[in-house]
């Protein structure tokens, strides 16, 4: 770029071109903008500083660590240690807490119920809602109807081991799908439908429900109970009320005695800590319907 | 020389060749269409059939119109890039209002009985009609344009050209039908499956040796920047695509393919790729278009050589490095993560080279800003380039990035770089071009392009703020602990907190695709020789351009 030959040089900024031409255009043989060039020195420079104080540059089988010995997973312990130390006061408390000890202990319960509330936005309201209502297929936390107990030591456990979950302590309940699998006809489907929508309290055909009401007894009522009480301790739902899990209508009543769906949740135990495990219980109870 | 015998001379070897090719993949398309395994691959191979079987047919009646003359430019391949792009445009960006709304209002706008139109369809279909659809013709049809000029040459290969187009319109045919029916290998901005990348590959290849047969036969002495960019772009995006889409076939009958690599190498090399697609596809073939048409348009020289060289050499070298600032505390080891960062951050004065060029280029012609609003798009365009390629390297900042990392800040970040710099250098290119292949004296409108781009800029405007508001509320969210030490919201309630950004993304997007729409008309107009009857008449030299090659100056 040395001026030699006579260049052209350019009115306006009274910059010589280099004296190239393309299709009209040339080019001013501007120099770098200085401030320019130091801020390109000053970003590599900054960037080789960086290197000798972090890991950086890989070697055959490691790397530079660095003169801050800087290690992401040494600090992600650290900041988890230290989270847990923060809540370990409260945490160590309520893990062996009874439910009259935390209701009497008001900052105790106030931690109770934020952890809770946080793991349970997290993990839990996907399924039961972000208010704990539910929806078809999953059980509305809010209410007094409990399908395996609404104790807070009751709910504690289901969080623990899950409802048909891999947990091998899991709660287990399976209906048998008497359609599909062909163990009643749809007859005596129809029938038995007319029974647990008398046992409700809805409209139903006098004459079926009374058809139905010998196979009621023969294949539902050793969980469901006799007058359908329900269960608790077989999480057999209980069906004389106006409270359902999969829809009260004939159609939906019908469908279930077909098809026999069943919900699976989770088993918490291996994934959140006991004093977690336990505030999320706590908050569940809080909802309303605990015992 | 050896390369002029595929300039285009009136041997037809070109066409045979070429002929010949689509004949023996026709063959391999139907043995294809036989041997499916599965429903969607046979639809795919009859969509490459019908492809084949056009081309064939176009060769012959091409063939029949006579034989290219050399002594004048190809402009017709021009043309056709121009219409390409303008419809790709309107496309990507409606399918990106669609999916805007998805987001803004998902139980209105969910679908239930027709899945290809739910986001995880359409999302991808969006980001790849805008970039490699609207954004790759625009790189085509432009590079097309400004070698022949700047070369004093006709485009090389005779027919070749024609097979890059259209073989890539194909490619984007079968991308598309793909993303909405799952064809998908689900790495981003690299989704299309096997067979298509193979078929990119060979259209990207001849490209390249149409490209760099252009260059081989120029007229003038030194090959000028765009150039270096465009080659920078052809070479390195080949390069980026077979590495990334190294992947084994389940069934060489089949859509389904297995990446080579596994874990956090693949994470790394898809990082690599996704990086350097922003790099080189949307930056330095980009660039390549500002080189050409910002002192065309100003009228004035390149700012400086000097820097033109400078930070061409260093964005080359620094950008290809700063993919792994997409891990960030992941698996990734933390010394790649560093590199990562330190050469982003290297890379700042590299891409302000550009921004400083571009810019400076208007010095002793900034009145024409208030006159032309075509200049202002271009100019606005480098200003957008600027700022968020300061925005990168800031967000590639590990702690900067903790933050930032999986918000809405990046797709804020991405699109202040697609709408402001890509989309709008691009459309001031389209301004420029559509008056010169058309040979018409100016523009249909001017005033149809000054709403274009108020109505596009405060589009961005509000895309981009929402986005940024939008992105640190949500790090903000995520990160926060209240004194018990449990998170203080969960995660539904932070997105619960972003439905009024999306629904201003929504009114953003639906504005700069208004914009386009008026741009479309505006062009329409103009390619049919229509002026319309307005005081601000096109007062900048635009003159047709002669499509003879004239004699070396």
């Amino acid at each position: 770029m040395s001026k030699t030959k006579n260049r052209p040089v350019d009115e306006i900024s009274g910059t010589e071109t280099t004296g190239h031409l393309w299709d009209g255009i040339t080019e001013l043989d501007t120099p770098l903008p200085r401030w320019w060039l130091i801020l390109l020195y000053a970003s590599i420079v900054w960037a080789l500083i960086y290197w000798v104080f972090m890991p950086a540059l890989p070697l055959l089988t490691s790397y530079t660590p660095g003169l801050r010995n800087h290690s992401d997973r040494a600090n992600v312990a650290r900041d988890l240690a230290a989270l847990e130390a923060r809540r370990a006061p409260f945490a160590d408390k309520l893990q062996n807490a009874s439910l009259t000890e935390i209701e009497s202990d008001p900052s105790l319960q106030e931690f109770a119920l934020a952890a809770g509330a946080s793991v349970f936005g997290d993990n839990c309201a996907t399924c039961h809602g972000s208010g704990a209502a539910g929806a078809k297929g999953f059980p509305n936390l809010n209410d007094d109807v409990w399908l395996w107990g609404g104790s807070l030591d009751e709910i504690a456990h289901t969080l623990k081991v899950g409802i048909r979950s891999t947990h091998p302590e899991t709660r287990y309940s399976a209906m048998p799908a008497y359609g599909r699998d062909g163990l009643l006809t749809p007859e005596q489907i129809q029938d038995v439908t007319e029974h647990v929508l008398k046992l409700s309290g809805q409209d139903h055909d006098a004459g079926a429900a009374g058809r139905g009401q010998a196979t009621f007894l023969e294949q539902c009522s050793a969980c469901h109970g006799e007058t359908g009480l329900g269960d608790r301790l077989q999480g057999a739902p209980r069906l004389n009320d106006a409270d359902w899990l999969y829809g009260g209508s004939r159609e939906e009543i019908r469908a279930q005695i077909t098809n026999a769906q069943a919900g699976v949740m989770p088993a918490w135990e291996a994934r959140l800590t006991p004093a977690m495990l336990k505030a999320v219980a706590v908050y569940v109870h809080a909802r309303g319907g605990g015992e | 020389m050896a390369t002029q015998s595929i300039g285009g001379r009136p041997s037809g070897v070109d066409s045979l060749t070429l002929g010949g090719l689509l004949a023996a993949l026709a063959l391999v398309a139907i043995f294809a269409a036989a041997r499916a395994v599965e429903p969607l691959f046979q639809f795919h191979a009859y969509v490459f059939l019908a492809g084949f079987a056009l081309g064939i047919l176009g060769l012959v009646l091409g063939a029949r119109a006579g034989q290219s003359d050399e002594t004048r430019y190809n402009e017709a391949i021009v043309r056709a890039g121009v219409v390409a792009s303008m419809f790709w445009g309107v496309v990507g960006l409606l399918v990106g209002v669609v999916i805007a709304c998805q987001l803004a209002w998902p139980s209105i706008f969910y679908f239930d009985d027709y899945g290809f139109l739910n986001f995880g369809r359409l999302r991808p279909l969006h980001t790849s009609a805008v970039i490699f659809a609207f954004g790759g013709n625009v790189l085509l049809c432009t590079s097309f344009y400004v070698v022949q000029r700047t070369c004093k040459a006709r485009l090389a290969g005779g027919v070749w050209p024609w097979f890059v187009f259209w073989g890539y319109q194909l490619f984007i045919v079968i991308a598309a039908t793909g993303y909405v029916t799952g064809v998908t290998q689900s790495r981003e901005y690299a989704e299309p499956e096997w067979y298509a990348d193979l078929w990119l590959t060979l259209v990207w290849v001849a490209y390249l040796l149409v490209f760099l047969g252009t260059i081989w036969k120029r007229k003038e002495p030194h090959i000028y920047v765009a150039n270096w960019f465009y080659l920078a772009f052809i070479v390195t995006v080949a390069m980026l695509h077979i590495v990334n889409n190294l992947a084994m076939p389940a069934s060489f009958a089949g859509t389904r393919s297995y990446s080579l690599f596994s874990g956090v190498q693949d994470a790394l090399t898809q990082w690599w790729y996704g990086h350097n697609a922003v790099g080189f596809f949307l930056t330095a073939g980009f660039l390549a278009i500002m080189y050409y048409f910002v002192p065309k348009r100003a009228e004035r020289p390149v700012y400086s050589y000097r820097l033109s060289i400078i930070h061409f050499w260093a964005l080359i070298f620094t950008y290809i490095w700063a993919g792994p600032h997409h891990l960030h505390y992941t698996a990734l080891p933390q010394w790649a993560q560093t590199l990562g960062m330190t050469f982003s951050i290297m890379l700042w004065m590299p891409s302000w080279g550009g921004m400083i060029n571009g810019l400076m280029t208007l010095s002793g012609a900034w009145d024409k800003l208030r006159t032309d609003p075509v200049l202002r798009m271009l100019v606005v365009s480098v200003a957008f380039y600027g700022m968020s390629t300061f925005e990168g390297p800031v967000m590639s900042i590990r702690a900067v990035n903790a933050l930032s990392h999986y918000t809405d800040w990046t797709i804020g970040h991405v699109h202040s770089g697609a709408l402001g710099w890509v989309g709008y250098v691009s459309f001031g290119a389209l301004y420029c071009l559509v008056p010169w292949l058309w040979k018409r004296q100016q523009l249909y409108s001017l005033k149809l392009v000054e709403w274009h781009f108020w109505v596009s800029t405060i589009g961005i405007l509000f895309y981009i703020v929402a986005m940024w508001v939008s992105g640190i509320t949500q790090g903000l969210m995520w990160r926060a602990y209240n004194d018990l030490g449990v998170l203080q919201f969960s995660f539904v309630e932070t997105v619960e907190q972003m439905h009024i950004y999306y629904v201003i993304r929504v009114l953003g997007g639906a504005l700069y695709l208004s914009g386009a729409l008026i741009m479309a008309y505006n062009l329409w107009r103009t390619a049919r020789g229509d002026v319309a009857a307005e005081k601000t008449k096109d007062s900048v030299a635009i003159a047709p351009q002669s499509g003879v090659i004239q004699a070396a100056e």
